[in-house]
């Protein structure tokens, strides 16, 4: 056991799979907090974080739902919160498995830390590697944060007083940086960043991150021209 | 919050990724599809920065957290760690919201 671990550790990669799952855990706990104080029941609350499991999604759901809106409404944005993951699994889907059975498992872990992790490493071993370790560790540290959460609030409080929320933001900025020295790479995040940034007061939740993909499609068509 | 709420999201975001890797598959050989989905995951993940960090309830806001962004995002410049980059742009937001 304490080789595996010291294994785990050895390697930068892996280590900053597993440091991101215990922010995403922190961040865990935070949901919680919130499902006890708008009384959602703590099995329903550990339900959620274990077959949703996509954060935003979550929160987005208990904000509206927790509050006594509209359930379709709760519904419909949490979903588009969601759909970005859909890009996700279309950029990164040679990263996972093959076979169905690991394929429709590995499918459930495709999130933003996952494909964020895996997009930053420069082989497909390593991409395939990092994607069990970063999704294994969320998968864990999120659901373990969220019974922390639900059963400890009241003693640990929420972790969001910590300015966790902007410590995401930097990850995956730093995770995205070694991939912008690329020039059509810079192009398309340039241009995804400034589409999401032009679009968060036009358009319903969750729909600028994907707008954001457009970037991509302007660095490809762009990319082709040049040749 | 109802079970058929959860059940029904659980179900819609799975489906999501699921689609997502079926197109993937099912897709047609094409140099530009390539390009694309090559670039996809930084253009999303470059929006979801500016969202995570700027979206005040659907208005551009510049607050507590653009700073620890920004703190964030200089370490990783000077190639900090990655945990030293978590806890730098975690601090100074946490600091900027005390003032």
């Amino acid at each position: 056991m304490i080789n595996f671990l010291r294994l785990l550790w050895a390697e930068d990669y892996r280590r900053d799979g597993i440091l991101l799952g215990v922010a995403v855990g922190v961040f865990g706990v935070t949901f919680g907090v919130l499902a006890a104080a708008s009384h959602i029941s703590p099995l329903k609350a550990i339900a959620m974080s274990l077959l949703v499991f996509t954060g935003a999604s979550q929160f987005a759901a208990l904000g509206i739902a927790g509050s006594g809106g509209e359930p379709l409404s709760a519904l419909g944005t949490a979903l588009l919160l969601g759909a970005r993951n859909a890009a996700y699994a279309l950029s990164i889907s040679e990263v996972l498995p093959e076979r169905r059975l690991p394929r429709l498992i590995a499918a459930q872990l495709v999130i933003d830390e996952t494909a964020a992790m895996a997009k930053a490493q420069s082989q497909l071993q390593l991409s395939r590697e990092v994607f069990w370790i970063t999704g294994i560790s969320v998968f864990v540290f999120w659901n373990a944060g969220t019974l922390i959460g639900v059963f400890l609030g009241e003693v640990v409080g929420d972790p969001l007083s910590w300015g966790l929320d902007a410590a995401f933001p930097a990850g995956f900025f730093a995770l995205l940086l070694p991939q912008l020295s690329d020039r059509s790479m810079r192009f398309a995040a340039v241009l995804g960043a400034s589409i999401a940034a032009i679009t968060i007061s036009i358009l319903p939740q969750g729909l600028p991150v994907l707008a954001a993909g457009l970037g991509a499609a302007a660095a490809a068509t762009s990319a082709r021209k040049k040749k | 919050m109802s079970w058929a709420l959860i059940l029904g999201l659980a179900g819609g975001c799975y489906l999501f990724k699921i689609g997502g890797l079926f197109a993937a598959r099912s897709r047609r050989a094409s140099p530009w599809l390539d390009r694309y989905l090559g670039h996809l995951t930084p253009a999303v993940l470059a929006g979801l920065i500016v969202v995570q960090t700027f979206d005040g309830g659907g208005t551009l806001t510049i607050d507590a957290g653009a700073s620890g962004l920004f703190v964030g995002a200089a370490a990783a410049w000077l190639r900090a760690p990655f945990a030293l980059v978590l806890v730098l742009a975690a601090a100074t937001t946490a600091g900027v919201r005390l003032l």
